[in-house]
């Protein structure tokens, strides 16, 4: 806090410290508090029904989280920049038939290669996005809404309502999304190493920082001379090149692919963004929050069945975190306003 | 009145560090700057004086690389330079303080100063260690206690600005531009940032201070420059000229044709407004108004006129104090019932606030009579172009068809509009804010022909005004505000450009 201000106003400066301090502490514990509702979770479960924690459990539990994360990664790199990319589900769809489809007519295609043939594939839908938001000057909600429809279509279109099933896919393929390194699946191997990835470059490059930087006040940022379009366009480049690695990964996972893979699932993944306390407007927030924000929500659908709870309350409680962790933002910022409205108060 | 221009004697034998001169700029039909001129020395602080409109802002604009000029020159140390970016003119060593800093609220201070130039250690990563650790020597270096790792958010006016002068300093700036810093700040902290700006110019810096508090300009600067309808009218060292001749070289700006306004006897009052506080923007404002009379708010900008009106009407909450029309006592924060005893507000940015642009002109103008002229709930179309017809006629509207959006027509257009808008529901007090802003010079006169006739007619008319010859030629009586408070009424007699600026500026007339 400032020592511009004087004795005299140290009344106000003291509440505006408080108000800070406050500030501070929800941001830091935001993870911590998403931590400590997961242990609450899983303890309350595991009491009911002990073979919730074994280690077969929480490997499917973590494999089924593994895809969602990936995507979160990517989505969270573009709510940063106050944007949205709602077409996530329906890339991964599309990168999902396609490389089945060729795996299934080359099954010698080595397993590394199809990954970066997924993530090609993404990443040309990224840049599409990122095109029509930046160039286009189109809000990202309405842009990527309509790739959405216009990708899921594609999908349609290529799948001409045929399926993949995994008979027709090379052994090889199929056995990387079952096969463990170090007890391990492979699936949670890439989702941990491509969130370890993403988060040091968000913190700890100039790249990433202007992420936060367009996020947290486009005005300053055109002021501070940060190329908003080349960040846009790596945001959505990057967001589209992780839902076409999470769509091999589905692929290999599931052996199975029709045209509606993926469909809906963008919601989840914008849904463990936001309760990953990625702030909706832009500019704050981590990756590593969003993957936690994942882990919850997928730990919330895989206990409830096994403490008997209905599957509506399942989607009332998703709700409901979303809802508090939106509530959460408006609270510290309507703090923040309020103190500062009393720190101006001497003014005249 | 004549500037003393940059005589020989008392400009030293040095180059400057920066120098514009000729500079005119234009926004559409509005010239902003004809003839603007200014030196900055290094080692030197250098006040920019002048009237609301007097192109300051514009200049500086200019200066940072956010607006090209029309015409003129910019030279850095003797070489004619071309900023098409503000980028560029933070390379050649310019920074601006802009009176609303300009921060990434969510990240740290640290970063703030360095964003775009962090300094990196290994694999290109970010030094943060490192980052932190120059950020602390600069404020070390400002004398100013504050934390690197402190997040933006939250951070009060003064500190945000302190943080502001050390991303200047990082970036080794020659010349120091602050617009109005000291608007936002307590006596205290103006003290601070002084003592931190006379260290810069110790340094070696030039400094060029914007304000319009003259107890600071003579504290702080050496040299003052008075600008006037953008046009430079002097540049004196500040030991040779006084803040009165100062004011007076500020005031005389020409309006054009003014009407006259007609003389009417007051009635009753009809607006009485007694203690009226909003924390941080205004207090104790009281006044009141009488049937038939024109009274002026004026000020310069900032000192919280628009948002006095606004409280009045009740768009925004107040904290204290009570609004009565016609002896009866306004709920706060409600301009439905501010509009049901008979207020009109016509606000000041009429393109935001005042009209609704994607709709036509007749829908604009009965706006405000929507429940009156509809039919069962459905508006008829008849009535609302009857009444669109009467107004515009009245107000001599130049229009193309009543159902062209109202965004086709030109600012003065506009502005009957909104005028007609409210003057359909027939009010008891009118205020207008800005009434004549933007628009061209026939228009003005037919705004103050109507407004003039309307007080005839027994409306109570405020307006707030920022053209002093208007507020002059128009106002019964004259209400000074400064900085959130009135300082001071003057009557119709005792009003003179001079005697409003001094009491604008809280300068005792010499």
């Amino acid at each position: 806090m400032s020592l511009l201000t004087k004795a005299h106003e140290s009344g106000s400066d003291a509440q505006a410290r408080t108000g800070s301090t406050v500030l501070d502490m929800v941001l830091r514990f935001r993870a911590l508090g998403l931590l400590l509702t997961l242990a609450a979770i899983v303890a309350v479960t595991a009491a009911v029904n002990p073979r919730f924690v074994n280690e077969q459990s929480i490997r499917d539990l973590l494999l089924a989280a593994a895809i969602t994360l990936l995507l979160a990664t990517g989505m969270t790199v573009v709510v940063l920049t106050r944007g949205i990319d709602l077409s996530v589900g329906s890339v991964l769809g599309l990168s999902a038939f396609c490389t089945a489809s060729l795996l299934s007519e080359n099954p010698g295609i080595p397993v590394p290669v199809a990954m970066l043939i997924g993530l090609g594939i993404g990443a040309v839908c990224g840049l599409f996005n990122g095109m029509i938001v930046h160039l286009g000057k189109v809000p990202p909600l309405v842009a990527t809404l309509g790739t959405l429809y216009v990708f899921r279509g594609v999908v349609y279109f290529i799948a001409g309502g045929g399926r993949i099933n995994a008979s027709d896919m090379p052994g090889g393929f199929l056995d990387f999304g079952t096969a463990r390194i170090l007890g391990i699946p492979y699936l949670i191997v890439i989702a941990g190493v491509v969130l370890a990835v993403v988060a040091v470059f968000l913190s700890r490059y100039r790249a990433g920082r202007d992420m936060y930087a367009l996020g947290s006040s486009p005005e300053a940022a055109r002021l501070a001379g940060i190329p908003a379009g080349k960040r846009i366009l790596t945001a959505y480049i990057l967001c589209g090149a992780l839902a076409g690695l999470g769509g091999v990964l589905y692929a290999a996972r599931y052996g199975t692919v029709d045209a509606s893979a993926g469909y809906g699932m963008e919601l989840d993944v914008v849904a463990a963004v936001v309760v990953g306390g990625v702030a909706i407007f832009g500019g704050s927030g981590t990756v590593v929050g969003a993957a936690l924000g994942a882990v919850l929500l997928t730990v919330i659908s895989n206990a409830l069945p096994v403490l008997s709870i209905d599957q509506f309350w399942q989607r009332a409680i998703v709700g409901a975190l979303i809802l508090g962790a939106i509530a959460l933002d408006r609270l510290v910022g309507l703090r923040v306003k309020a103190s500062l409205r009393k720190k101006d108060a001497h003014v005249g | 009145m004549s500037g003393t221009g940059l005589d020989a004697e008392s400009i030293p034998e040095r180059q400057p560090v920066l120098r514009l001169s000729g500079a005119s700029k234009s926004f559409g039909s509005v010239a902003a700057l004809t003839d603007a001129r200014i030196e900055l020395y290094a080692g030197e602080t250098h006040a920019l004086v002048g009237e609301n409109g007097a192109g300051k802002s514009t200049l500086i604009k200019i200066l940072a690389g956010v607006h090209r000029p029309d015409s003129g020159t910019i030279t850095v140390d003797g070489e004619v330079v071309e900023f098409s970016g503000t980028a560029e003119a933070k390379e050649a060593g310019i920074a601006v303080i802009y009176q609303e800093p300009t921060l990434f609220p969510d990240l740290t201070v640290a970063e703030n100063i360095f964003m775009g130039r962090q300094p990196r250690g290994r694999f290109g990563m970010i030094d943060r260690d490192r980052m932190n650790r120059a950020a602390a020597a600069l404020f070390e270096q400002l004398g100013v206690p504050m934390d690197p790792e402190r997040q933006a958010l939250g951070m009060s006016i003064a500190d945000q600005q302190v943080v502001e002068i050390a991303k200047a300093i990082s970036l080794d700036a020659r010349v120091l531009i602050m617009d109005e810093p000291t608007a936002a700040l307590s006596g205290a902290e103006v003290e601070r940032l002084f003592t931190v700006t006379r260290a810069l110019r110790d340094d070696g810096a030039a400094v060029l201070f914007i304000s319009h508090r003259f107890d600071e300009v003579e504290a702080l600067c050496e040299r003052v420059t008075v600008m006037r309808d953008g046009a430079h009218v002097s540049t004196d060292l500040m030991s040779e000229v006084s803040i009165d001749q100062i004011v007076r070289r500020m005031v005389g700006r020409e309006l054009g044709a003014l009407f006259p306004k007609q003389e009417v006897q007051p009635r009753d009052v009809v607006l009485e407004v007694d203690g009226l506080t909003r924390e941080g923007v205004y207090r104790d404002v009281s006044f009141s108004v009488r049937a038939g009379e024109i009274v002026a708010l004026a000020g310069l900008v900032g000192a919280g006129r628009s948002e006095v009106v606004q409280g009045v009407f009740g768009v925004d909450p107040r904290d204290a104090g009570t609004v009565r029309v016609g002896g009866r006592a306004l709920p706060p924060g409600n301009p439905r019932a501010a509009m049901r005893a008979g207020v009109a507000l016509v606000p000041e940015d009429r393109r935001h606030q005042g009209l609704l642009l994607d709709l036509s002109i007749m829908r604009n103008a009965t706006l405000t009579r929507r429940s009156r002229l509809a039919r069962f709930g459905f508006l008829v179309g008849g009535a609302e172009r009857r009444e669109a017809e009467q107004w515009t006629a009245r107000l001599q509207t130049r229009y193309g068809r009543l159902t062209d959006p109202a965004g086709t027509l030109s600012g003065g257009n506009q502005q009957k509009i909104v005028l007609a808008k409210w003057l359909a529901t027939g009010p008891k007090v009118l205020i207008v804010d800005e009434p004549t802003r933007g628009i061209d010079i026939g228009t003005k006169a037919e705004v103050h022909r109507l407004m003039s006739s309307l007080a005839a007619e027994g409306v109570a008319v405020v307006m707030v005004s920022s053209e002093l010859p208007e507020v002059l030629a128009m106002a019964d009586r004259v209400l000074v505000m400064r900085e959130g408070r009135l300082a001071g009424e003057l009557s119709r007699a005792e009003a003179t450009e001079e005697s409003v600026m001094f009491l604008a500026t809280g300068q005792e007339a010499a």
